[in-house]
């Protein structure tokens, strides 16, 4: 069996030598982008489809270019012009495709689970990129290849999610890394759009204050509010939020070191976040995207698995 | 190791366009020993790079992914360069074949060579070593592993008889 099993769903169920291995082969393969030709022959001949149910740019992008630069075949399926909008159901659009003997499926989907409910219904490798308001992995992981590269080691070191984490697979994905790899973490927003009971539930430490949040932490992981999965009056409005919750270059000044900054996108300037700092020295948002590709490439190959048996009379024979 | 360095440079005419190009892992430590001993006669630097050939082994599907080791750094532009490729061990010549194709990537050397410091016999491929400290035939099965101070602590040759393939 490969390092990683046959799909990678969530960060919650993946061990600390898991995680590490995947961003211990990602190192390696930044390198790759840099080339003047920028693709390695690894995964010639795998068919991978990038089945996207909700809208996505980067996430998909990121992904094509990891599959491509590990010259595997991609195909992608967006949702608004399939058969799904015809009424086909999620497992039936998965067997069709892995009728067309397809190897591995990325997933995004808006709700919560479905990558998982996939990956036990089809022989093909499942990656979640992203389901509902639940996990997403890969950016999780580039999230914490960012940090590493910073500081060498995440042990101890303070992290604090800021705004929406009630609907953010990203602040879950984060969380459970984070934690894994022994960083301290907390959140940070209004409590409607906090989960209720987060400091037991999911082990952070909850600060109502954003000024509370900049001095107690190393490094601020700033969410985007997510006004299209916001069925009722979460905020008053999002000048107020903005007013109360934004992370400013103002507000960052009178923090007693410098914070890194990371946001996963899209951004909403002057909502969540300010120009000043999304564009400001310790910002790492554009790292995270470039760290997205590698960290990508490192999953596909390491879902690439082989057959076990062989694997070990491989070892032996040490070719 | 001297006379490999020698044979090298005869072989280069020279070392103004040569550089040493080690496969992780042990290749990489064996290319600067030659690398100091050619610097060492010539008197001029020769650079030497690294190549990890993970990526580019044609049996990912029956063995599977394998940990990266290193990283691959080439120091120079390899247009039109004499590439000496540097490995410990040749033995199925599938290394070497992978580490041409990965060197394809990177540019077009005017000249490609092979300096291995065993060649063990029993290639499954048409490549030969064109510098070979020693040949050694050792039946399939069997280990060859070259020890170097840098990563092992000491410098030997260890051949293992075959042992059961389920070891």
């Amino acid at each position: 069996m490969t390092v990683l099993g046959k799909d990678l769903l969530d960060l919650e169920s993946l061990s600390v030598a898991q995680i590490t291995a995947i961003l211990d082969t990602a190192e390696p393969l930044k390198a790759i982008s840099l080339r003047a030709i920028k693709k390695v022959p690894t995964m010639r001949g795998a068919t991978i489809v990038n089945l996207f149910f909700e809208a996505s740019t980067r996430t998909r992008v990121s992904f094509e270019f990891a599959e491509k630069r590990m010259s595997a075949d991609a195909v992608n399926v967006a949702i608004s012009n399939s058969s799904v909008s015809k009424g086909e159901t999620l497992v039936d659009t998965a067997r069709n495709l892995e009728a067309m003997k397809i190897d591995m499926v990325v997933i995004r989907h808006q709700a919560s689970g479905a990558a998982r409910f996939l990956a036990e219904r089809i022989e093909s490798n499942v990656i979640n990129a992203g389901d509902g308001t639940h996990e997403h992995p890969t950016q999780g992981l580039l999230d914490l290849l960012t940090l590493r590269d910073k500081w060498g080691s995440l042990q101890g070191r303070r992290v604090c999610l800021v705004g929406d984490v009630l609907h953010s697979r990203v602040a879950r994905s984060n969380i459970h890394g984070l934690r894994k790899l022994g960083a301290e973490v907390a959140v940070c927003g209004p409590r409607s759009l906090l989960p209720n009971g987060a400091e037991a539930a999911l082990g952070v430490t909850v600060f109502d204050r954003i000024e509370a949040a900049i001095e107690w932490a190393d490094a601020l992981n700033i969410l985007r509010l997510q006004l299209e999965r916001m069925t009722a009056g979460y905020i008053p409005s999002l000048r107020e939020y903005n007013r109360v919750f934004g992370v400013t270059r103002e507000r960052l000044e009178r923090a007693p070191r410098d914070l890194l900054i990371l946001h996963p996108g899209p951004m909403n300037r002057g909502v969540e976040i300010d120009s000043d700092v999304a564009d400001g020295p310790h910002s790492l948002i554009l790292d995270q995207v470039t760290n997205g590709v590698a960290i990508r490439m490192a999953v596909l190959y390491m879902l690439r698995g082989g057959r076990p048996e062989l694997a070990a009379a491989g070892m032996a024979a040490g070719d | 190791m001297r006379r490999m360095a020698d044979e090298i440079v005869e072989r280069t005419g020279g070392t103004e366009t040569l550089v040493l190009v080690g496969i992780q892992r042990r290749g990489v430590q064996l290319a600067a020993r030659l690398a100091s001993f050619i610097e060492e006669r010539a008197g001029t630097p020769v650079p030497r790079g690294a190549l990890d050939i993970t990526l580019y082994r044609d049996d990912l599907q029956t063995v599977g992914p394998r940990p990266l080791v290193g990283a691959t750094e080439l120091p120079v532009d390899i247009d039109g360069m004499q590439v000496v490729i540097v490995d410990d061990v040749l033995y199925t010549g599938r290394t070497v074949r992978a580490a041409l194709d990965e060197l394809a990537d990177f540019g077009r050397p005017a000249r490609i060579l092979l300096a291995v410091l065993i060649d063990r016999g029993g290639q499954e491929l048409p490549i030969r070593a064109d510098v070979v400290g020693k040949f050694v035939a050792v039946p399939a099965g069997s280990q060859v592993d070259v020890r170097v101070a840098e990563l092992d602590g000491d410098d030997t040759v260890v051949v293992s008889p075959a042992r059961s393939r389920t070891a």
